[in-house]
């Protein structure tokens, strides 16, 4: 039996506590009327205004944005096929050199992620800007994506495949119009992530960009190296909104779907039951 | 109808693709890097563009392969043995991450524990809830701290309302606050992986338990803990690998006398301008890294092969 004992909640409502605090302070900093930071000088959207008119935070998040939509599909694509390799096509030739070249960007130090993709661009003279930090956020984030898309292809029901196959259709429609639909969350899933990954990223993101490329993060950055403003302040509680709107958003559809997907899992569990019999 | 003969050339075909394209990829972008950086740091500092030297020459054939052999040298990790200051930050970096990893494990483990016992329904809000601060920017949240930690930041105003302390102390720039950034940033990195195994914990295990007369305590060392080590081991390695090679928050946070390791990555390139170099250490913090997980995976395997 489970007891909840007050030890337990006290451990839940600290922690909680302590993860939100900080989140929930800053967003109402952003709303202080003075331009010194650490005085309470009343209730203002004025830093927001500001922000309106700041060419260069603008500039950055629009060049963030960008990178994070192309980076998340790619990413995705990748991921994607990756998972599917690792997956369904058993032992290949070179299968070990590819687990291990998708796992170790998992743990791999940011810093050298980025040293080394920077030293590429160097010797390969390709010229940094948007591009080079499209390339760095899509490798770094397409190892994320196979995680996830693996571990929605490991427990997928193959009688369905095997039906549609049996009924005619050669493999790549297959895998369009059956294996594709029902593997559609995972995949919303894992381009969520990879934009948000790219999105947040200062440090691969510094060491492969450009002139001309100076995306949200660096921004920020260097802001912040001199200190705490009141419009940086504006300007994350504007991202941390965003972000909040669009995961509980994602959690809520995949809430949904989960509760149409339910049915379909129970015929195939009645397919294979017939099956045995 | 479909051609019988088009369908394995068609699937053999789109197989190679599905393969080949992320394989190029990172191939071209994860594995060839690194090569790079293996070579550089094996290269003769040459401060300023060209930013190294020696490049292979394959058209030379033979003698340009020989020359480049011949032009590698071992100078950049004799210069970090020989400085300090890269020994210290690798020793700072191994020690601030043992520590805080130590500290997550120690608050982690009770919130996901507290977690696993509660309600089925308040479970899955909660997953939502901790992992929710993950999903806001890593800058952002060190950002949120800077304002509290500030000299009169919240923090200090608190502690003087309470009369805790009669002078402000000073938060930012030391290493507590680096320990503060870190234990607020992978929280859920260490809470997640424990909630997962600890919520499959077998509960007529620990009744079978208070049945023979053990007491709440020693259940707890004897049972629960052991079968929650899978969860132990993965939060350790998810904190403690990333936390090595941390930028942003002892960068931020932390004060500049004693760096961490990335902190000397980022300023041998960036202000130093000392490629090579900065490859030495990258190549050394990554042979540093990569024991630990051989270590777990060689781990994984010999209790898979005991199950």
């Amino acid at each position: 039996m489970r007891r909840v004992t007050a030890f337990n909640l006290f451990a839940i409502v600290l922690g909680i506590v302590f993860l939100y605090l900080p989140i929930v302070i800053l967003v109402i900093y952003s709303f202080n009327a003075s331009r010194l930071v650490a005085v309470w000088g009343g209730w203002s959207t004025r830093w927001y205004g500001e922000l309106a008119g700041d060419a260069a935070i603008l500039d950055a998040a629009s060049i963030s944005l960008r990178v994070a939509l192309v980076a998340a599909s790619l990413a995705t694509l990748l991921g994607t096929l990756a998972a599917v390799a690792l997956v369904r096509f058993g032992r290949f030739r070179g299968r070990l050199l590819f687990a291990s070249m998708i796992y170790a960007p998992l743990v791999m130090p940011e810093v050298i992620t980025g040293l080394s993709l920077l030293l590429l661009f160097v010797a390969l003279a390709i010229e940094r800007g948007f591009w080079t930090v499209v390339i760095a956020h899509t490798t770094m984030a397409a190892c994320f994506v196979t995680v996830i898309v693996q571990s929605r292809l490991v427990d997928f029901d193959m009688s369905l495949e095997e039906a549609a196959m049996d009924l005619g259709a050669p493999p790549l429609r297959t895998f369009l119009t059956v294996t594709l639909p029902l593997i559609l969350p995972a995949l919303a899933a894992a381009w969520m992530l990879a934009f948000a990954l790219s999105l947040d990223d200062l440090v691969i993101a510094s060491f492969t960009t450009g002139p001309g490329a100076t995306t949200l993060p660096i921004r920020i950055y260097s802001e912040v190296r001199l200190g705490v403003k009141p419009e940086i302040n504006a300007v994350c509680s504007i991202f941390i909104a965003v972000v909040c709107i669009a995961v509980l958003a994602a959690s809520l559809a995949a809430k949904l779907t989960a509760a149409r997907g339910a049915p379909t899992r129970l015929r195939t569990g009645d397919l294979s039951r017939l099956d045995a019999g | 109808m479909i051609d019988p003969k088009s369908r394995p050339a068609q699937s053999s075909l789109a197989k190679k693709l599905v393969v080949a394209l992320p394989y190029a990829w990172l191939a071209v972008f994860f594995l060839v890097p690194f090569l790079i950086v293996l070579k550089i740091s094996l290269s003769q500092s040459a401060i300023a563009l060209p930013p190294y030297a020696p490049v292979l020459d394959l058209n030379a054939g033979w003698r340009g392969i020989a020359q480049f052999f011949a032009g590698l040298s071992f100078d950049n990790y004799r210069l970090l043995g020989s400085d300090p200051l890269y020994l210290l930050s690798y020793v700072k970096s191994l020690q601030i991450a043992a520590f805080s990893t130590l500290l997550l494990l120690a608050i982690g483990y009770p919130i996901a524990y507290g977690m696993a016992r509660m309600p089925r329904r308040l479970q899955a809000l909660l997953t939502v809830l901790v992992v929710l601060p993950f999903w806001t920017s890593f800058l952002i949240r060190i950002y949120a701290w800077m304002n509290i930690l500030q000299r009169d930041g919240l923090l200090n105003k608190a502690l003087l309302a309470l009369h805790v302390v009669r002078e402000p102390p000073v938060w930012l720039a030391t290493d507590t606050a680096i320990y503060i950034g870190i234990v607020y940033s992978y929280l859920p990195f260490m809470v997640l992986p424990l909630y997962a195994v600890l919520e499959k914990l077998d509960q007529s295990l620990l009744e079978a338990a208070a049945d023979l007369g053990c007491p709440r305590w020693k259940a707890f060392w004897q049972v629960t803990l052991p079968l929650s080590s899978p969860g132990i081991v993965a939060g350790v390695l998810l904190c403690f690998i990333p936390i090595v090679g941390e930028f942003v928050i002892p960068d931020l946070l932390g004060g500049s006398r004693a760096p961490m390791i990335g902190q000397t990555i980022w300023t041998e390139f960036f202000a130093n301008k000392d490629w090579p170099a900065a490859a030495a250490v990258a190549v050394v913090l990554v042979c540093l890294l990569v024991t630990p997980i051989v270590l777990f995976q060689h781990q994984a395997m010999r209790s898979s092969e005991q199950s």
